[in-house]
């Protein structure tokens, strides 16, 4: 909010080191979108429902609207730009994007998941993109997508540990 | 093909009207009406506020008519001295900073006398509540087939039942929202948006622009579902009333609790049946009656309840059929486009009704369908004879084999009889869409499609039909590529700017493949005449002689065009509402099995298939995700999305307490296509967008009864309402006992 105050904060935005001035009542949403024209992250519903503005915070999936801009200080950050293209095939083959207002969101949960396969031995994928709210797909463009994005990785082609 | 789009969607790359940078914009919000109904006896500006930052419109500032350009004019753009909704929208603002603005917004006072609402389409208005014509009725259609009453008189058996649908959000991921601005004399606006031209059309008429004058851009839109037809010409207006004051440019963004609480929803309805049957279930008589909400304002409901009552009746063959349809106003937020368009409400009632039939005459409701459905030679409600398309009866026979349907009814029964505290059941549904504009519509449309040759030798389509993530820049380019046998890098759509493309029809109705694209591949067939090949040349030589064209005839456009033509065989009589009310309709049969915890009453959606018939499918993927998609959205409104109201419009106005389905509350839908081209569309292909929404409410529903031998007659069936149904007829029971 404007006359509220205003925080220098220091952190790790897509791989790059970034000071910036961000007033006490934005979001880490608003800092991406309106402080570093990061426009790739969504909002869907701004109150931590729909997953559409899923960044990674120290790696972790978290919904950028329901975090203070200011709690990012001294914190890694990484949103939809950092992920490798390459990375994304076998998303675009099985159709799981279709308007593509969810898909950044959708897209960073798998990153997470893609970084940390073990996840998916014991969680089903439908769980974990359960915070991921699409109203186009129906769901399973995305999770096919998802097991075979995890399974190019485990067999070493594109974006396997050494990309990560 | 891969989605032309998919990458730049994957990326974020892709541009949405709230990424797009604006120089030296303002943002705009809007001040709502906080009563149902009045007078607005005073609007009230604090002075906590320095109101000279501010840029304030009103209706005053409305150069043209007063109303959003539609079927009828009664929709003010802005409201004047009376209000007829919760939130109509009142005065405009805009300012550069939002904080300010949404302080603002708290700083107006909008008193209004409150006059008596309607707030229950079923109920007979009073006489102090009439508010449109003398009756309240927005619209009144019927359709007549036979003789009903006597054939009512002469039936064996008769059988009644009366179904009920609430209202639904689309919930596409992408709210509403425009940007403004003013170039060179032509006001231009780009957003979301299904229809470029609807919003011409209404600039044309409320801002007094002379067509020219005007130019609407889409930008990508994040789903639409319908909920972007109608609706954002009014945003859109706004955005402009308030880009033309302030002389900047104006974004008007709705954030997802305004948009929910404001804009259109799927009608509600309360379908009545009575039927006639012999003592093998065959259909004698159909008598039906619909009425819908239409809520405020006549907007679309004419045209939704045109769909809703011609697909009352079913995919089914009976001679004598009577349906009556009215769409109701009330002080709602008028209802509005929403994929099926009316079509899913009736056919919810039409398919519990025949298993509420096959209850009562102790036949299988498989049964009691294979001897109903409409053959070839056959003739619909309306009178249209059905003469192609897969056999009705194998649809339905392809989804009871793909979902074990017999093993599983056998294997619930035993199931239910041992579990204590869960019951199974297998709900089977068939319908049916017509695709396209409903009647003689598409010939009032008249589209226009051009195809351009470019002088690098590239092909570029232009119309003004978008992408809102159901595929049309994928299966457009592909259109093209398989008509003129040049590959996919040489072709271009061309974004739908309305400087650029022509009016090619709005983007609704599950038209854009099936007619659109026909029209499209009539413009490729033109452009190639035009260069002076024939049907057969191959794309090779098409790209040298577009490139020879433009060295002879340079600085000038070479274009192929199309306009629609009414295929030969329909015909219609919209006076009579006799006649083709389509001209192809796609069929389906899904199966759903279902598993009821009787300690929470969650109805659990084991399995889903989905078994249709839409002519050619054209792009396997694509097709997939729209039967997935549309099954899973239906799947909301069937078990979890209830509008709450409060003074006629929605309460819970946030993704909090409106559950839409996620990944962990459905399961993978089973899609199966049987193929039997039409020849009037795009590759053979009908319409599909609609479609799937069509046949999921009764299955599921069909399959809640079987397992618990109750009867739902409403949708959605949330824990509450199927905790009422159950306790109540324990209740009942427990009496009788």
């Amino acid at each position: 909010m404007s006359g509220d105050a205003v925080i220098e904060i220091r952190l790790t935005l897509n791989g790059e080191s970034v000071v910036a001035q961000v007033d006490q009542g934005d979001r880490l949403l608003d800092f991406l979108r309106y402080g570093r024209g990061l426009t790739g992250t969504k909002e869907g519903c701004g109150e931590g429902e729909c997953g559409a503005c899923t960044v990674l915070l120290d790696g972790l999936p978290v919904n950028s609207c329901l975090l203070p801009a200011w709690q990012a200080n001294h914190r890694v950050v990484e949103t939809v730009e950092t992920v490798p293209e390459d990375e994304l095939s076998a998303l675009l083959e099985s159709g799981a994007t279709q308007c593509g207002a969810c898909t950044p969101g959708v897209v960073m949960t798998g990153w997470w998941v893609r970084r940390n396969r073990e996840l998916a031995d014991t969680h089903a994928l439908r769980e974990l993109m359960a915070g991921n709210l699409c109203r186009c797909t129906g769901y399973d463009g995305i999770i096919e997508g998802l097991e075979a994005w995890l399974a190019s990785a485990a067999s070493g082609r594109p974006g396997s540990e050494e990309g990560a | 093909m891969k989605r032309v789009e998919g990458l730049s969607k994957l990326t974020g790359r892709e541009m949405y009207v709230d990424d797009l940078p604006v120089d030296g914009c303002l943002w705009g919000a809007t001040v709502r009406s906080p009563a149902p109904r009045g007078r607005i006896r005073e609007i009230r500006f604090s002075d906590t506020v320095d109101w000279s930052e501010f840029t304030v419109v009103d209706h005053r500032d409305i150069p043209g008519s007063n109303s959003i350009f539609l079927i009828e004019d009664d929709q003010p753009v802005l409201a004047v001295d009376r209000v007829r909704h919760l939130h109509e929208p009142v005065l405009l603002l805009a300012h550069p900073s939002r904080e300010s603005l949404s302080r603002a917004l708290s700083a107006i006072e909008i008193e209004v006398d409150v006059q008596p609402p309607v707030l229950d389409f079923r109920h007979r208005p009073g006489p102090d509540q009439i508010q449109y014509g003398n009756d309240n009725v927005l619209k009144h259609l019927r359709i007549e087939k036979g003789e009903v009453e006597s054939a009512l008189a002469e039936s064996p058996r008769v059988i009644e039942g009366e179904y009920e649908t609430g209202a639904q959000e689309h919930v596409y991921l992408e709210t509403q929202g425009m940007v403004a601005w003013e170039e060179d004399g032509v006001i231009t606006v780009t957003g979301s948006m299904q229809c470029p031209y609807y919003i011409v059309d209404a600039f044309e008429h409320a801002l007094g622009r002379s067509r020219d004058a005007v130019r609407i851009i889409q930008a990508a839109t994040g789903g639409g579902f319908g909920g972007k037809e109608e609706f954002p010409s009014g945003i859109a207006l706004h955005a402009a009333l308030l880009s033309m004051k302030a002389g900047r440019p104006v974004k008007l963004i709705y954030d997802r609790s305004e948009d929910m609480q404001v804009s259109t929803k799927r009608h509600p309805s309360r379908v009545r049946h009575r039927t006639g049957v012999d003592h093998d279930g065959r259909l004698l008589v159909q008598d039906i009656e619909v009425i819908l909400d239409g809520g405020a304002y006549v907007t679309l409901s004419p045209v939704v309840l045109s769909r809703s009552i011609i697909h009352a009746s079913g995919p089914y063959a009976c001679d004598h059929v009577r349906i009556d349809g009215r769409a109701m106003f009330t002080n709602s937020p008028p209802f509005g486009a929403f994929r099926g368009f009316g079509a899913p409400q009736t056919q919810f009632a039409c398919e519990r009704h025949m298993n509420r039939i096959a209850e009562a005459l102790g036949i299988d409701p498989v049964e009691i369908r294979r001897i109903n459905l409409i053959g070839n030679g056959d003739s619909t409600a309306t009178g249209q004879v059905i003469r192609d398309g897969a056999d009705r009866v194998e649809v339905m026979q392809r989804a009871l084999e793909m979902s074990d349907y017999r093993d599983r009814v056998a294997a619930h029964d035993e199931f239910n009889a041992t579990d204590p505290t869960r019951r199974r059941g297998m709900g089977l549904a068939t319908f049916f869409h017509g695709a396209g504009f409903t009647g003689s519509g598409e010939v009032f449309l008249d589209s226009e499609v051009h195809v351009a040759g470019l002088p690098d030798g590239r092909i570029e389509a232009r119309t003004a039909n978008v992408e809102m993530g159901q595929g049309t820049l994928t299966v457009f380019t592909q259109l093209v590529c398989d008509r003129l046998g040049v590959p996919a890098e040489a072709v271009v759509i061309a974004p739908a700017d309305t400087a650029r493309v022509p009016d090619s029809g709005p983007t609704v109705a599950s038209r854009t493949v099936m007619v659109v694209g026909g029209l499209l591949e009539k413009a490729c067939d033109d452009l190639r005449e035009r260069v002076g090949l024939r049907r057969d040349a191959e794309g090779h030589a098409l790209v040298a002689a577009v490139r020879r064209w433009h060295d002879e005839n340079a600085g000038q456009d070479l274009l192929g065009r199309a306009k629609y033509e009414q295929p030969e065989h329909v015909e219609w009589d919209d006076r009579t509402y006799r006649g083709d009310a389509y001209g192809a309709y796609a069929w389906g049969a899904y199966v759903a099995d279902i598993e009821v915890d009787l300690r929470t009453f969650v109805v659990h959606v084991r399995d889903f298939v989905a078994v249709q018939e839409i002519g050619r499918v054209l792009h396997d993927t694509l097709a997939r995700g729209q039967i997935q998609g549309g099954v899973v959205q239906a799947l909301g409104w069937t078990l979890l999305e209830e509008c709450k109201w409060r003074d006629g419009a929605m309460e819970n106005s946030q993704l909090t307490n409106y559950i839409i389905p996620s990944a962990g509350d459905v399961p993978p839908i089973r899609v199966a296509f049987l193929e039997a081209p039409y020849p009037h569309g795009a590759g053979g292909a009908k319409g599909i967008g609609e479609l799937p929404f069509d046949g999921v409410a009764p299955a599921v529903a069909n399959a809640v009864a079987s397992a618990l031998g109750t009867d739902p007659t409403f949708v959605p069936i949330t824990p509450e309402k199927l905790m009422d149904l159950l306790v109540g007829s324990a209740k009942t029971a427990g009496g009788a006992a």
